[in-house]
């Protein structure tokens, strides 16, 4: 279970997030959306830990991020933009020490790593340099790395992007069986792979939330497409209301 | 404990499966090599030179320890002024460069935990570059008799030396994600260290003291010539917990950026 509740976060005097609060329980899958710039990543590396918030809380499993760090920290397997990957290290070698500074006890390092090896289809690659391997695989150690410690929470930023289609079918289901008793954030461009994946909706634009609501209730009789742009383009105000109509 | 085992054998197999490691460690023992062969021929170009004039009080001032392990430790100190910065400028800026400072500071790991982890990474790869030297004193005993408690002091020396080079360049690397702003600007505060007591002849009794005092270089020719002295000892510890607990801050204040 995740709880944001008004976050605000500044770079400088620049206001990157502003009272940002959304929820997201245990099993639900929970689509984070906006445009480029809107504030996705640094709410993302907010509740990871990675940064702290000006203001506002964010509870992972009823520990505060910003009192209980270190807990909120076991808990959360994360996945940034960019895979977090040494390029020197082989994929097993480089899991075997993510695991290692997961917390993972020694003995049951090898049993972690045969798992996430196996879930993320990257048994026959496991003795390559990471370096070596192409985005789309690069891209599934980053996702293994973000499971070898069996997280209650996974935050995901951008799990898809870089992969051919038929890895991003791969992925999509892979994240799906994952949610089972897990909560899992994820933030995409993808309109199409929300409408599949997720059953919650947060859109995020310019730094506020503009709506939060399951994506059952939001795509009532329209498509998740039309929906995003309306939030977005009401937002933007009336000027850019124009640019946008023809596009919906 | 074991995270910081863990993040220290990371360090040292990151350096072992890159070129940098094989590098380092021929150009430093190539130089070192190259040197203590120079300081051998002249102690024995003396030795001849005194025996051929009968010059008696020449020869009996001829001793290893100081014709040839002195200045050898001294000139292995200039070749860690420059190599060491080259070891340590990867230890963060790579990982702010790279996105791993992600993994790092989201995965259970203390600060602390990661800074240690990194300082006894490249301590040990450094240990090995001195002890791996040591070749050069035992040529010298198997055919000489220099003083082992002289030349331990001086290994210590040198070895103090360099975690105060390490811990100096772990903190220049923490404060970027430019390698190379973190190797010159840890080459400057290191040299710096070595040439700050240069103008103490003629500066004035207390300012000459305390430059004095500062720089590296007068502790360290203590210790070569066979003088543990606490004086020294704390002087080197303080310099080495002072960068340490700068890194950590610095590490601590980049979530704030």
């Amino acid at each position: 279970m995740v709880e944001v509740s008004g976050l605000t976060k500044y770079y400088g005097d620049l206001c990157a997030i502003q009272d940002v609060s959304f929820a997201v329980q245990r099993g639900e899958i929970l689509g984070f959306l906006g445009p480029n710039g809107a504030g996705k990543t640094t709410t993302m590396r907010i509740i990871t830990g990675f940064m702290p918030a000006n203001q506002g809380t964010v509870k992972v499993e009823n520990f505060d991020v910003q009192t209980q760090s270190r807990e909120v920290r076991k808990r959360i397997g994360y996945l940034p933009e960019n895979p977090p990957v040494y390029s020197h290290m082989t994929v097993s070698s480089y899991l075997e020490f993510v695991a290692r500074i997961k917390g993972v006890p020694k003995k049951q390092v090898r049993g972690s790593l045969e798992r996430v090896l196996q879930k993320c289809s990257l048994t026959e690659v496991a003795s390559r340099l990471i370096g070596h391997l192409s985005k789309g695989y690069r891209q599934r150690v980053g996702l293994a790395q973000a499971l070898i410690h069996d997280p209650p929470v996974l935050i995901l930023d951008e799990p898809t992007i870089g992969l051919d289609p038929r890895q991003i079918i791969e992925i999509r289901s892979l994240i799906k069986e994952l949610a089972g008793d897990r909560t899992v954030i994820l933030s995409t461009h993808i309109l199409p792979e929300v409408s599949q994946v997720c059953t919650k909706v947060v859109i995020i634009n310019d730094g506020r939330v503009v709506v939060e609501k399951n994506l059952k209730e939001l795509t009532q009789g329209v498509t998740l497409e039309e929906v995003f742009l309306r939030y977005i383009s009401r937002e933007n105000g009336e000027k850019e209301l124009e640019n946008q109509r023809p596009l919906s | 404990m074991k995270y910081i085992w863990v993040i220290a054998k990371k360090e040292v197999h990151s350096l072992f499966v890159s070129p940098i490691a094989y590098v380092v460690l021929t150009g430093f023992l190539l130089l070192g090599g190259w040197f203590f062969f120079n300081l051998l021929f002249r102690f024995n170009y003396l030795l001849t030179l005194y025996t051929s004039f009968q010059n008696l009080g020449g020869v009996q001032g001829l001793n290893l320890n100081e014709y040839v392990i002195a200045p050898l430790l001294q000139n292995l100190t200039i070749i860690l002024l420059i190599m060491i910065p080259l070891i340590t400028m990867r230890t963060f800026a790579e990982e702010k460069k790279s996105g791993t400072y992600e993994l790092l500071l989201t995965s259970p790991l203390t600060v602390t935990q990661i800074v240690l982890g990194k300082f006894l990474g490249c301590l040990s790869f450094i240990l090995v570059m001195i002890l791996l030297t040591g070749i050069y004193p035992a040529i010298l005993f198997l055919y000489g008799n220099p003083e082992l408690g002289i030349l331990a002091s001086g290994y210590l020396g040198l070895f103090l030396l360099s975690v105060v080079f390490v811990s100096v360049g772990l903190f220049t690397s923490s404060l970027t994600e430019n390698q190379i702003v973190a190797a010159v600007s840890c080459f400057v505060i290191l040299l710096f260290l070595y040439i700050l007591s240069w103008p103490a002849e003629t500066t004035g009794a207390a300012l000459g003291e305390i430059l004095k005092y500062l720089s590296v270089v007068e502790h360290f020719s203590e210790m070569v010539k066979g003088l543990i002295d606490t004086k020294d000892l704390v002087y080197f510890l303080t310099l080495i917990l002072l960068s340490l607990f700068l890194t950590h801050r610095c590490v601590e204040a980049s979530r704030w950026q």
